[in-house]
């Protein structure tokens, strides 16, 4: 049995069978391409759509993230991920997509919110220090947390998010995220610190208005 | 004493990213834990921060679009089959193309089939096509063993003694039969009575134009 079926009946472990796809492509076998990017394609979409704002623009870069990254297969090398190597062309793919189209972003929130900041140097203050207990990770079933938590995404400056979704969704380590968005080491640390406190107010803010009302919360507890 | 060495709540913030990255020297570490364990508020933060990487980081948070594999999918063979349609194997080689493949014998078998084709035609417009003159016409019931003469210079053969006998110095006689075999045709004038009748109308008006009388004709017939 020589198809891409072939493969997918093979009980090997993830890496190895992930090792063995990108040797076929690699050697030309293009017909094995998609099984192998297939795994990813939920993160490159959600990398996509984290910096073009926009599902129909996401779709676009991620169509022809993937296949730069067919035609470009024989330059990945073996001691990089295969995912951050994906997650790095739809990155390029994405960016330079909204330069070209100027696409336009929400008002960020750090323009919008004064809290005593200055520059992306500057401290950021956290406003809500409420009681937390930890989220149940049912609540992530909840559309509406989902949303609103993709709402509280989409509000922050696109270098704050861009850094945000590399490190924290993406799981890219901090080095990686820096070669990713061609940015400096303490660039990206600082960022993410200044990223995940403001979504951290966000969500707090959010709480306060009782959007996670229905949650199995305890009288007079929140969980920031 | 201890007191003077902890941490305030502003150096907390700061480090508070990198304290969740595990990014932190060890007694930094262990500076920022003293803290946590006297302020509220601190620990708030952390437990917000810690919130914030757990609910982002599920891949739960990434929708996609509906089909957006199947489109993907569609999108890489498509590309895949546009790239075999415009370079076929024997073009996608670097070097000389390899013999071994039907294919690459394909088109110089085909310009030399193409090459015969041409010559047979030619060879059959040319050399093969049927006596177009009114004054070849073959005759019929003629005595194949009948003795005539035929000379060189023309393919017309003729009774001996005609006087339309074309370079007489040439003149030699064979059989009516081994004439008509080698492709000549009996003379209108000393062989009228064997050309058909419609075709003699026809010749009628020819010689009537070359100002011919025939009456050499009726006397070689005489003689016969």
């Amino acid at each position: 049995m020589s198809g891409p079926h072939a493969v997918l009946q093979n009980p090997q472990q993830p890496g190895t069978r992930e090792r063995g796809l990108i040797s076929r492509v690699q050697a030309g076998q293009r017909e094995f391409f998609y099984e192998l990017v297939q795994p990813y394609e939920r993160r490159v979409y959600a990398a996509a759509l984290a910096i073009l704002r926009n599902p129909q623009d996401a779709e676009d870069a991620v169509q022809e993230a993937m296949l730069k990254a067919l035609a470009n297969i024989r330059q990945f090398r073996a001691e990089a991920r295969f995912s951050t190597w994906l997650i790095q062309i739809t990155v390029n793919e994405s960016l330079m997509r909204r330069r070209r189209e100027r696409t336009v972003v929400m008002e960020p929130i750090d323009n919008r919110r004064e809290v005593g900041t200055s520059g992306e140097d500057g401290e950021y203050a956290p406003r809500d220090f409420a009681d937390w207990r930890e989220i149940p990770s049912e609540a992530l079933e909840r559309k509406e947390v989902r949303q609103r938590l993709a709402e509280a995404l989409g509000s922050l400056d696109p270098k704050y998010r861009e850094v945000f979704m590399l490190r924290d969704m993406q799981h890219l380590n901090i080095q990686e995220t820096a070669e990713a968005l061609g940015i400096t080491v303490a660039s990206v640390k600082t960022r993410l610190l200044r990223a995940r406190l403001m979504l951290r107010d966000l969500l707090a803010a959010g709480w306060e208005q009782g959007w996670f009302s229905r949650l199995p919360f305890e009288k007079g507890t929140k969980p920031w | 004493m201890v007191k003077a060495e902890m941490l305030d709540c502003e150096e907390v913030w700061r480090e508070i990213s990198n304290f969740v990255d595990d990014d932190v020297d060890a007694d930094l570490r262990g500076k920022m834990e003293e803290h946590f364990r006297t302020c509220a508020k601190c620990v708030s933060l952390l437990a917000g921060t810690r919130n914030v990487m757990t609910l982002y980081g599920d891949e739960r948070l990434l929708e996609v679009p509906a089909g957006l594999g199947q489109r993907l999918e569609a999108r890489i063979e498509q590309k895949f089959e546009t790239t075999l349609e415009t370079k076929p194997a024997w073009r996608t080689a670097t070097r000389e193309p390899h013999w071994s493949t039907w294919s690459a014998w394909l088109m110089p078998v085909g310009a030399v089939a193409l090459f015969v084709f041409s010559l047979a035609l030619v060879d059959q417009l040319t050399f093969k096509s049927p006596p177009r003159s009114v004054m070849a016409e073959r005759g019929h019931n003629i005595p194949p063993d009948m003795q005539v003469v035929i000379s060189d210079g023309s393919k017309v053969f003729h009774v001996v003694g005609c006087r339309f006998i074309h370079d007489k110095a040439t003149e030699r006689t064979v059989t009516a039969g081994r004439a008509m075999q080698d492709g000549y045709v009996p003379c209108t004038r000393c062989l009228r009575e064997y050309l058909p009748a419609a075709s003699l109308t026809e010749r009628a008006v020819v010689e009537a134009e070359i100002g011919e009388d025939g009456q050499g004709d009726a006397q070689v017939r005489a003689g016969h």
